[in-house]
């Protein structure tokens, strides 16, 4: 659990951090009567606001699947001296994820330089490099359907074997993550090809796609180095 | 530019009227029509809950006249009264409800930031309810295996429900956690980015304090809960090993081999207290408004009610292992969460003396909201008091699994934001409606439940003295070291639960019938300071504001201004010579 403890004391730091640095420390009556503080109304950074607090979200839920997966690997700390699982087989990882790794590390650089399209107004770049990231990406799921089925049918797989249980389980909710984001990118892609859309309105989707796109990468790399060095 | 333009789109949005009767009422993305079908959802069900303490009660009580339910039902009952009371209840009618109609209203905004997601959210919170009450026509009813589900014994066979009853529940909690999701993003982004004008944080009431903090622990917290719903799920499903340990069922070995139940324990109670949180902190900003508006005073220590609810918030989440003192931990570990669990009492303590400080020497007028927060203040105390015995590990293992734990966690967390429920909607009831309730009604119900839960609740703390345990479906005479009193206690307590939960149809009369007949309600009856009792229209239209968006000019407490010519001075009021500045966060300027 020490690592859902770092999680959430970090979580909550930055909350208190963020809050102390925008307006705990205002001092609103010391402004003349007449000058109103400035506040936001409806603006459009509130989507990039609402995906912020969501990868939060998705970081506690990792963080708390890693938390678990260290806890049932070693058992308990704090509960008698700290043992290893008895039923824990470590699995030999398919190499083919050293591949799947690699397209997606592609897929995030491919979607960055769509933002950068997108942020140069060049149409038919943004187009072209907003389908080869999403295929990139959809080759990535493909690549990981292949390690399970390796893994499937390797004479170690049992469902009861912790380790193998945890790697289904870890990768196929990052897969999942990666899907609904691929959700929402094809509802970018497909307001991109529209001809009556300019393409500065879907200048912002790109970018939070981006976002989501390299942040989905940190916790593959985050997982893999996991399931790598277990 | 083009942003502008977007955010001007969202604008015209904003103020555009749906007219049918379908996108108006039923598939809304209107805050307030949201906040509704929250609270009519949450209401509906906890009265299942209710039913089901009164056959529980009736049991305990008279197990030889009322012989209506079986031992299996009992712990069926049991553990769909408090997983329904506390998250299906009191989580989604403290956020979905009054956090859905508050926030905009309070912080001057038109609606929440991200609408459509808004009603997914309550739509996927029904899904939830739906697959939740579904257990009960599945083969083998709902699970029985207690509020906290804590394998192995959830997913055993013997344990009631332990094939699909536990995959209901689980796969509805998963589904509350979505729909949680949702609407935390939304409240949560809409607070930082959605104020009017001059609502500077520091300006925000404390209501908006309490649910803005209770839906970022709920949407840090929750993940722990979905995490251990998929994994149950997957050990109940298919067999694997996360929480099972390799055990004997029913005299056979059962296929699981090395899993970890405490781990379950775990993750459950990292969600699990500060689910406690989710639920008290919206209580404590609630309160402390009515407490300010029907004592015409200003909050005591504005600035440290807000640090308070900081403070608690980080906090619980570093306490949540005290809930689990027997489980054969290290006791280093019971040591470090006794002392979190005694630190997070002082910012507690804090808002207790505010709170206390706020009405000392004010203008208090009873009415039926002043009535229930009072009746907060008592109840927190009280339940806060025990909290202390059993957040002390020596005291704690004994006390553990008794009638005692009971009593605690019913008046802290059980009565004790219901107390505030019922009073924020007495309170908010003229502006949601546009009528006034029956206050004589109002009053009986308040003193009815007031009393009726010490009458219930009182005595528990007795009976876990004397070490009468907890989930016990009958106390036979073979259990000798309980004496005759318990019995004698159990009948009250039974007598006084029922007298209770009849009163609650009283207030859903003075509801239903107020709609209808009430008399019509001024726009700011209470006479307050906050946004929300400042709208064009009682009850508010769609967009809230008409066509210019308010703008704040002070804070939300401006009771009892020295040289004011009324009482209170809302917070859209410019500062002039008739309205001078008031002891902004008690300061005096």
């Amino acid at each position: 659990m020490s690592l859902t403890v770092a999680y959430a004391a970090l979580a909550t730091g930055i909350v208190v951090w963020a809050i102390l640095v925008m307006k705990l420390r205002s001092k609103p009556w010391e402004a003349t009567a007449a000058a109103a503080p400035q506040a936001t109304g409806f603006s459009v950074s509130a989507k990039r606001i609402g995906l912020w607090i969501f990868l939060a979200v998705v970081t506690s839920l990792f963080c708390l699947f890693l938390s678990a997966y260290y806890m049932r690997m070693g058992q308990h700390a704090g509960h008698g001296s700290p043992m290893a699982a008895g039923d824990w087989k470590a699995i030999r990882d398919p190499t083919i994820l050293w591949f799947n790794t690699v397209l997606l590390i592609l897929g995030s650089i491919t979607m960055q330089s769509a933002r950068a399209s997108v942020a140069r107004s060049e149409v038919q770049q943004t187009r072209v490099r907003l389908f080869a990231a999403g295929l990139l990406t959809f080759a990535f799921l493909v690549g990981q359907w292949l390690a399970w089925r390796e893994i499937r049918y390797s004479e170690l797989f049992t469902p009861l074997n912790p380790a193998v249980a945890f790697f289904y389980v870890l990768t196929i909710v990052h897969a999942l993550h990666l899907l609904g984001g691929l959700v929402v990118w094809g509802r970018t892609f497909a307001r991109a090809l529209r001809k009556d859309v300019e393409l500065i309105d879907v200048r912002l989707s790109v970018e939070l796609t981006s976002v989501y796109w390299h942040y989905l990468l940190l916790v593959w790399l985050g997982l893999f180095a996991v399931l790598l060095s277990t | 530019m083009a942003f502008v333009a977007i955010a001007d789109r969202d604008h015209e949005h904003a103020l555009h009227d749906p007219q049918s009767f379908i996108r108006k009422y039923i598939w809304s993305q209107d805050h307030k029509v949201i906040a509704i079908q929250y609270a009519l959802v949450a209401t509906a069900i906890g009265l299942v809950a209710l039913t089901m303490s009164v056959l529980m009660r009736l049991q305990l009580g008279f197990p030889d006249t009322f012989n209506i339910i079986a031992p299996q039902e009992y712990y069926q009952y049991i553990t769909m009264h408090g997983m329904i009371m506390v998250i299906y209840l009191l989580t989604a009618l403290f956020l979905g409800g009054f956090g859905n109609y508050l926030i905009p209203l309070m912080l001057g905004s038109r609606d929440m930031v991200f609408p459509y997601m808004n009603m997914l959210s309550f739509w996927f919170y029904l899904l939830a309810v739906l697959v939740l009450v579904a257990g009960f026509f599945v083969p083998g009813g709902p699970t029985g295996a207690g509020w906290t589900l804590y394998p192995p014994q959830a997913v055993l066979p013997g344990t009631p429900g332990a094939t699909w009853g536990i995959i209901c529940m689980l796969a509805s909690l998963a589904i509350f956690i979505v729909a949680f999701t949702m609407g935390g993003l939304n409240y949560v982004t809409t607070v930082l980015q959605a104020r009017c004008r001059g609502m500077t944080f520091m300006r925000m009431p404390l209501s908006v304090w309490g649910i803005f903090m209770a839906s970022i622990l709920g949407l840090l917290a929750f993940p722990a809960l979905f995490v251990s719903a998929i994994m149950m799920t997957l050990d109940s499903v298919i067999g694997t090993s996360f929480f099972m340990p390799a055990v004997a069922s029913m005299g056979e070995k059962t296929v699981h081999t090395g899993g970890s139940p405490l781990l379950f324990q775990h993750l459950f109670w990292f969600f699990g207290h500060p689910e406690v949180y989710i639920v008290a902190l919206p209580a404590f900003g609630i309160v402390s408004d009515l407490l300010s508006t029907h004592a015409r005073r200003n909050i005591f220590g504005y600035r440290m009610m807000v640090w308070a609810i900081l403070a608690i918030g980080c906090l619980s989440f570093v306490v949540w292992a005290h809930h689990m003192y027997v489980s054969g931990m290290n006791p280093y570990f019971g040591f470090f969460f006794a002392t979190t669990t005694l630190i997070i009492a002082v910012p507690t303590a804090i808002k207790v003396y505010n709170w206390v400080l706020t009405i000392w020497r004010g203008d208090v007028h009873l009415t039926v909201p002043m009535l229930f927060a009072i009746g907060f203040i008592f109840t927190f105390i009280n339940g806060g008091l025990t909290g202390l015995f059993l957040g002390n590990v020596t005291v704690d293992v004994p006390l553990s699994g008794t009638y005692f734990v009971v009593a605690h966690f019913h008046m802290v967390m059980g009565v004790s934001p219901i107390l505030v429920v019922f009073g924020a909607i007495y309170h908010w009831y003229p502006k949601i409606t546009g009528r006034m309730f029956d206050e004589a009604l109002g009053k009986f119900h308040f003193w009815m439940t007031f009393i009726g839960a010490y009458a219930i609740f009182l005595p528990m703390h007795y009976m876990g003295i004397l070490g009468v345990p907890r989930r016990y479906y009958g106390y036979s005479d073979a259990i000798q070291f309980i004496p005759p009193s318990v019995h004698e206690a159990n009948e009250w307590i039974s007598i006084s639960a029922m007298i209770v939960a009849a009163t609650q149809l009283v207030f859903l009369y003075n509801l239903i019938h107020s709609y209808f007949r009430g008399p019509v309600a001024d726009g700011n009856p209470w006479r307050a300071t906050t946004l929300e009792w400042q709208t064009p229209q009682t009850p508010p239209k769609h967009g809230n504001w008409g066509k210019d968006l308010p703008e704040v000019h002070r804070w939300a407490y401006d009771y009892s201004v020295p040289g004011a010519p009324e009482d209170f001075i809302p917070q859209n009021v410019p500062h002039s010579e008739k309205t001078p500045v008031g002891r902004e966060h008690g300061v005096p300027t």
